[in-house]
């Protein structure tokens, strides 16, 4: 031990020698001296410096090379109080635009609106929207909105604008010059309150309003016959007996979302309810009412007239009125006439002839069945059409004068959606003040000198009457995203009212509805409103007494001759009248009969294509020059069933010249083709059209180009109301095989399997669809669209038969039925069966991912990227997909959608507006992934909905309750044909709807349906799907020939 | 070895002695390649490079280049890989079952029926590459690999997996198979090569072959062993890629006579193949010794045996399409026959059932040119049944609306071409750096003591 004391170790030879410069650093860490900064040895570089250089070389070449793309995420540094990231909030607002009215509510995630939906505590439109509506969302996001007010196309700041408008507004008041604010009809009665005041202020102010879906004949009928100029309230529901002259109340006219709510109710059939309505339709065009209509008669536009005073006749012999002349029998009337009459006081006739003469007669025959006051009142009068159709007219005349001091274009686009807009245009440039406050620079607006753009409806306040005592409010459900100022805002500018709208509107409603009541109960009486989003106040009952001059009506009616091609003119159900022409959901949605996008067309009838040599080979078909009183379109052909023989039919709102890059140059603009008649804007061209046929072949791009159901009743299955009346399972096709162990065939395909099955122990999914509630109105496509984030592919792919969409809806026609009689031999029955009939009966189908229980696509997978969930659903792993497209054709329904191409941030398809610009992709649905180039696609049955609906039942401790989860199909249909729910739940809608039989604890796939109408689509191939269909019934007596 | 019993035709005419054998068949390696060679090679690489364009294009902006759609999710593309597996055929039959037969005319074709069985397979195999939505991913996620996404694994019920399985088993065995068959002819060649670097690639492909008897022993019982491993697959590989429509649900495709019927087309269409090509190197090599008359006429009486088979499935399927009373099914061959594809269905069974029967005349099963022309008909016509199969079942299936056309576009064209573009620069390459006959085995069938000794 004491060796080891002993023991020294040295640092070093220093150590033991001691030496001094040794001693003076001995103390320290590191004895030697290390350069540390290099400085100072004034040599250039140490080993430090260049592995310093070396390290931040060599991060900053590798930052430098993957070039990070820049995404600005801003997060909130302060949390608004009511936006939790990940959860939606929901506000309620208004839908009033392109004619088109719905109270909706709008979804916003982290304070972007993403998704419409209808507000179920509205009176008028009953939580239904349309496609219009659903699509709206993304015309908030469009970029070629104007970002701030404009002067002669340079931009100028509102400070400057309102002083050169209040200027010129006080120079034309003082001058006498009449200041004429045109606009489409207003329903807001806060808006209107401030165009008095605008009116008080401006006293040669004056309002002229116009409609581009015109129902100013009706408006003038009813001033005259009762002394309200007004559209009446409809109810289809109550009404047994339905006859409809050309009035596409499902599709576009007056308030199609209301009818249709109507109108479904009394088209829905089960155990307790074996009545329905029975719907004639008196039409030229093939409309969507005229599809879903028992009895569809095909009537030239100047037969449509004689027909009403046929009609009127038999009316009017039988309840002893006097009969009119002129009249025209027509197939069907008698038989209509006796069924109204029967129906007396449960009968409805709407005619769409925007004629007064006509409407008067069809206020005659309404009157004769008792209408008024059952099915028709005025009590909640419709607010939707006010425009007078010579308000265009005074525009023109007053500024051709010299007497417009100013013409203020109240976000309306006269230039283009009128036909005096090549008129006004020139007459615009004589008035000494133009304005509009459209949203972008269209084709009136491009005509004006100052833009003062409005918000979007999604960033505006306001409040709308659609009917009489029935109020909706709207409210921003996002800052505005330009420097725009909504029209209302400035209206009260100019009129010298500084005051926000927002308090102006509250004002107005408080002192309006709450007058009275003190601070307290007036705010919550606010409150309440705005979260309900509606109010409606007792309307006092209106009593209405007929005074019209039948006679001297029918006079008119009958003096109207046709000649020749007759042409009539329509809306088309997604594009309407043009208004969101620069939206490419509603471009691309199919247009519900010929389901074509991207375009109009002349429709010709299959015998005068014949006559007139237009061929159609692989979707191409001769283009043609319409001529209509010198007015020259050159336009495509879609051959159309139903169409009847001598007219043609073509499609107002495309042909926009400045809508935006989506809309600008689609199809051609049939707005100079638009007549009068009886001093109204008429839609029939009675006489001078000529079509032309020319060589030029043309494909319109659609998404269905097979017409019929060849007969299969494993697709469609349907039947007439007697035959239903009897046998609850009339139409049903129930296949059976026979087997070895029951070689009678009485074994249900669905009973073999080589699959063990499902257990589904919580939810089993499923969904219904009725067949006879479906109007094929595509409101539930569209809401699929956004809620889904499916892409817009653009005409040609449409043309490739690439469209992306989740959800279509199958148009079938009957087969001529002469035809298919006369074939002879397997070929000719074929083809004979490929033909649509001349007048075919059609039935809308929308089909989607049907999540078999014995899913095709999930067993052909290589890579396991369909599977199946534990509660019913089929589910696509993106991820996972390596796209062999294998699922794609096993799937019997062809449902599956392949991401041919990168559809987002990929020029080539520049029109998908949600994918390829930073302000578009703000409406992408958080919730649903953005799919990839390669990959497949389909209908999750929005398993995000679902999922949401569990925690957020999981979080409240219970089981998720039936309603509150709902796919954005079933929210969105306006006829309620579409119910989702739970078959595990036998509460559930669902459950009961199909009448689901109780099997306590068995949670398996094969559910014992009791519904006689149920069916699944093509059970005899074993898929087992979770959708199912309710059949078809027409209420017919019997089954008639289509020929 | 074994002495052909001198009663029999000679298989190999021209009284060659074992040093005429390797002189005739090293000549095409040792030679500079001859001028027909060069533009061939030329023809053939144009091709390649053509067809690569449409394949880079395919890869950079996706699956949609192609004419397909929503409804047919598969044309060009699946019939272009069955055809190919289904051309390989013929090479595996040749080398494997006609081995276990003992048919020894097969000796001086098997090499090149081989190749080109090898190269066909790879010819297929690109389809099913070329058509996945995401290649990268799905090159490696289709094999059963252990993996670090979680509990991920292939899906065992999925037919385009057996098919995974099926072609790779296939592509290695006929592979082996092939290369072990090369052997002792590298060493002749080894043996023969004056100059060094010949001598050391070719010392290398031959795995230090000696010649001994022990390496023949060894030579004979893995050949033996092989062919009796790959005869299973020429039946199992078709019956399986037969099942990617058998198995599935769409009229048209889900038909138990699959198997058996694509089976025999495989053979029928790979007999075809290997004609065109051997009647073209006979020609160029001048190998008309080798390649008899004989061996053509064989070939030609198993192209009517399995052309009669694929054309009595073709009626059964119409048989079974009536007596099924199922709507869909029967449309669905009324359709092909009579639908807007009926140009292709009568290609078809013109090119496969009708044109083969001309056979049944011995003129014309001797006669060179006809046997050429109609070698290339029954290819065509089996390239139209998988067309047929594939596109004229899917465009008109269970729901009308959903009935579509297909159209080809210029980049479904191109992948073809470049399949074939690499096809014949393989078969090419191979031709002029391989021996194109299985020289050993050839030496084990003349007939030495035959008509030349006595002469």
């Amino acid at each position: 031990m004491k060796e080891a004391k002993e023991k020294i170790y040295w640092k070093g030879l220093e150590q033991l020698t001691n030496d001094p410069e040794y001693v003076k650093y001995a103390d320290k860490e590191f004895p030697e001296y290390l350069p540390v900064n290099g400085a100072d040895e004034g040599e250039g570089a140490t080993r430090r410096d260049f592995l310093k250089l070396m390290g931040f070389g060599l991060a900053a070449a590798t930052l430098a090379s993957c070039e990070a793309p820049i995404r600005n995420a801003i997060p909130y540094v302060n949390k608004p109080e009511d936006v939790d990231p990940g959860v939606p909030n929901y506000y309620a607002s208004t839908f009033w635009w392109g004619g088109q009215y719905a109270s909706v509510v709008v979804k916003t995630r982290e304070g972007r609106p993403i998704k419409i939906e209808g507000n179920d505590l509205s009176a008028v439109s009953k939580g239904g929207t349309n496609a219009q509506v659903e699509a709206a969302v993304l015309s908030l996001y469009d970029k070629e909105r104007l970002t701030g007010p404009q002067k002669d196309g340079k931009d100028i700041s509102w400070a400057d604008l309102d002083k050169e408008a209040k200027k010129a507004f006080a120079a034309a008041a003082a001058a006498g010059k009449k200041i004429l604010l045109v606009s489409n009809t207003i329903i807001s009665p806060t808006y209107k309150k401030a165009i008095e005041e605008f009116k008080a202020k401006y006293p040669t102010a004056e309002l002229v309003e116009y409609d581009t879906q015109s129902a100013a004949g009706m408006l003038q009928a009813n001033e005259a016959d009762f002394g309200i100029r007004a559209v009446p309230a409809y109810h289809f529901d109550k009404a047994d007996v339905i006859v409809s002259f050309d009035a596409d109340f499902l599709g576009t006219w007056v308030d199609p979302v209301a009818f249709t709510k109507g109108y479904s109710r009394n088209r829905k059939l089960h155990d307790g309810k074996k009545t329905m309505s029975r719907h004639y339709q008196f039409e030229a065009n093939l409309s969507l009412t005229g599809a879903n209509a028992d009895y569809r008669t095909p009537l030239k536009p100047s037969a449509i007239g004689p027909a009403i005073l046929a009609l009127y006749n038999q009316i009017a012999s039988a309840t002893g009125n006097p009969t009119v002349g002129g009249a025209k029998e027509a197939p069907h009337i008698k038989q209509a006439a006796a069924d109204l009459l029967a129906a007396k006081g449960k009968a409805l006739v709407v005619a769409g002839a925007n004629d007064p003469a006509v409407q008067t007669v069809v206020n005659a025959i309404n009157q004769m069945l008792d209408s008024y006051g059952n099915t028709i009142d005025f009590t909640r009068a419709s607010n939707l059409r006010q425009g007078d159709d010579g308000a265009i007219d005074k525009v023109i005349n007053e500024s051709n004068a010299g007497n417009a001091g100013a013409v203020v274009l109240l976000n309306c686009n006269p230039v283009y959606n009128h036909p005096q807009g090549a008129k006004l245009a020139e007459a615009l440039k004589k008035a000494d003040f133009t304005l509009s406050t459209a949203d972008r620079k269209d084709e009136s607006a491009s005509q004006v000198t100052y833009i003062a753009p409005t918000h979007h409806f999604l960033e505006s306040w306001g409040d709308a009457e659609p009917q009489k005592g029935v109020y909706s409010l709207a409210q921003p459900t996002i800052s505005p995203l330009f420097n725009t100022r909504q029209q209302e805002e400035s209206i009260l500018k100019w009129a010298g009212n500084d005051s926000d709208y927002f308090e102006y509107l509250k004002k107005t409603w408080q002192d309006q509805y709450a007058a009275g009541k003190d601070w307290l109960a007036a705010q919550t009486f606010w409150d309440k409103c705005l979260q309900d989003g509606v109010y409606e106040v007792d309307a006092e009952p209106v009593e209405v007494a007929y005074s019209g001059d039948v006679q001297a009506a029918a006079a008119k009616v009958a003096a109207t001759k046709g000649s020749g091609v007759e042409l009539t003119l329509y809306y088309k159900v997604a594009v309407g009248d043009g208004t969101q022409a620069n939206n490419p959901w509603l471009q691309e949605t199919p247009d519900p009969i010929t389901k074509a996008t991207w375009d109009n067309y002349l429709t010709v009838s299959l015998a005068d294509a014949r006559e007139w040599g237009i061929s159609e080979t692989e979707g191409k078909a001769n283009r043609v020059k319409l001529t209509v009183n010198g007015t020259t379109l050159n336009v495509p052909v879609i051959i159309q069933p139903g169409q009847a023989r001598g007219t043609v039919g073509l499609a107002l709102g495309y042909g926009r010249k400045s809508a935006g890059r989506v809309g600008d140059g689609l199809g051609v603009d049939a707005t100079p083709l638009l007549g009068k008649s009886n001093g109204t804007i008429s839609y029939y061209v009675t006489s001078g059209v000529k079509v032309e046929v020319t060589p030029e072949m043309y494909q319109v791009a659609r998404t269905q180009t097979h017409q019929t159901y060849m007969d299969r009743g494993n697709v469609i299955q349907e039947a007439t109301l007697t035959e239903y009346r009897k046998n609850p399972y009339a139409g049903r096709e129930i296949p059976h095989v026979a087997t070895w162990k029951s070689p009678d065939g009485k074994v249900r395909p669905g009973e073999l399997s080589l699959w063990k099955g499902h257990k589904y122990k919580d939810h089993h999914w499923g969904m219904v669809i009725d067949m006879n509630a479906c109007t094929g109105c595509s409101a539930c496509h569209v809401a699929c669209v956004a809620e889904n984030n499916i892409p817009v592919v653009g005409r040609q792919e449409v043309i490739n038969r690439r469209d992306m969409h989740w959800m279509r809806i199958d148009r079938y026609y009957s087969s001529d039925e002469k035809a298919v009689a006369a074939a002879d031999g397997v070929v000719s029955n074929y083809r004979a069966l490929e033909q649509a009939a001349e007048n075919p009966e059609v039935t809308f189908q929308p089909m989607m991912c049907q999540h078999c229980n014995n899913a095709g696509c999930e067993t052909v997978c290589p890579v396991a990227a369909t599977t199946h969930s534990s509660s019913g659903l089929n589910q696509m792993v993106y991820n996972r997909c390596i796209g062999t497209r294998y699922c794609a054709n096993n799937c019997p329904y062809k449902v599956r959608r392949f991401n041919w191409f990168k559809y987002h941030d990929n020029k080539q398809f520049d029109k998908n507006l949600a994918m390829n610009n930073d302000l578009g992709k703000m409406v992408l649905n958080p919730d649903v992934t953005v799919r990839s180039r390669g990959v497949m696609e389909k209908c999750s049955m929005c398993v995000q909905r679902i999922q949401l609906g569990k925690l957020q039942a999981k979080k409240e401790g219970r089981r998720t309750n039936d309603g509150d989860i709902i796919t954005a199909c079933a929210a969105a249909c306006p006829a309620d044909a579409i119910v989702f729910g739970d078959m595990n739940d036998p509460e559930s809608r669902i459950s009961k709807l199909l009448k689901i039989k109780d099997q306590e604890g068995d949670y398996g796939i094969d559910k014992k349906v009791g519904e006689p109408r149920a069916y699944t689509v093509l059970e005899e191939v074993g898929a087992k799907p979770n959708v199912l269909y309710l059949t078809k019934i027409r209420n017919k007596d019997k089954k008639e020939s289509h020929a | 070895m074994h002495v052909i019993s001198p009663i029999r035709e000679p298989l190999i005419t021209g009284g060659k002695t074992m040093a005429d054998v390797s002189d005739d068949i090293c000549r095409q390696v040792e030679a500079k390649p001859s001028k027909s060679w060069l533009m061939a090679f030329s023809v053939a690489l144009a091709v390649l490079i053509i067809g690569a364009i449409s394949v880079g294009t395919l890869l950079w902006e996706g699956v949609g280049v192609w004419g397909l759609n929503k409804t047919v999710g598969w044309a060009w593309d699946i019939t272009n890989f069955v055809w190919w597996v289904g051309i390989g055929h013929a090479g595996t039959l040749i080398s494997a079952i006609l081995l276990l037969f003992r048919q020894k005319w097969r000796m001086s074709i098997n090499r090149a029926a081989e190749a080109m069985t090898i190269f066909a397979v790879i010819c297929a195999a690109m389809f099913p590459g070329f058509h996945m939505g995401r290649l990268w991913l799905g090159f490696y996620w289709a094999l059963p690999l252990p993996n670090t996404f979680g509990s991920l694994w292939v899906n065992f019920n999925s037919p385009l997996l057996w098919d995974v399985f099926a072609i790779s088993t296939y592509f290695s065995v006929s592979l082996v198979f092939w290369y072990i068959g090369l052997v002792p002819d590298f060493a002749t060649i080894r043996d023969r090569a004056k100059n060094k670097i010949s001598k050391a690639i070719y010392g290398a492909l031959s795995l230090g072959w000696t010649g001994g008897a022990k390496d023949w022993s060894r030579y004979e019982s893995v050949s033996l062993i092989l062919a009796g491993l790959a005869t299973p697959l020429v039946l199992s590989v078709h019956t399986i890629v037969s099942f990617d429509f058998a198995t599935s649900v769409i009229p048209g495709w889900h038909t138990t006579i699959f198997p058996p019927y694509f089976v025999a087309g495989a053979i029928f269409s790979g007999f075809a193949m290997v004609l065109t090509l051997l009647l073209i190197t006979r020609k160029v090599f001048h190998l008309e010794d080798y390649i008899t008359i004989q061996h053509i006429e064989m070939m030609n009486i198993i192209i009517i045996v399995t052309g009669s088979i694929v054309g009595i499935a073709y009626i059964t399927e119409f048989f079974i399409a009536w007596y099924s009373q199922v709507p869909a099914e029967q449309y669905a061959f009324i359709n092909r026959a009579t639908g807007p594809y009926w140009w292709a269905y009568l290609s078809m069974m013109t090119a496969n059932v009708i044109s083969p029967q001309v056979f049944w005349i011995k003129k014309i099963r001797t006669s060179l040119v006809a046997t050429f022309i109609l070698s290339i008909i029954v290819n065509i016509g089996m390239w139209f049944e998988r067309f047929v199969i594939i596109v004229t079942s899917l465009h008109r299936d269970y729901l009308p609306s959903s009935w579509a056309m297909f159209y080809p576009t210029k980049h479904d064209v191109g992948i073809y071409l470049f399949s074939f573009g690499f096809f014949f620069t393989a078969y090419l390459l191979f031709s002029k750096f391989f021996p194109v006959v299985n020289m050993a085995e050839v030496k084990s069938i003349l007939n030495t003591d035959g008509e030349k000794v006595k002469e």
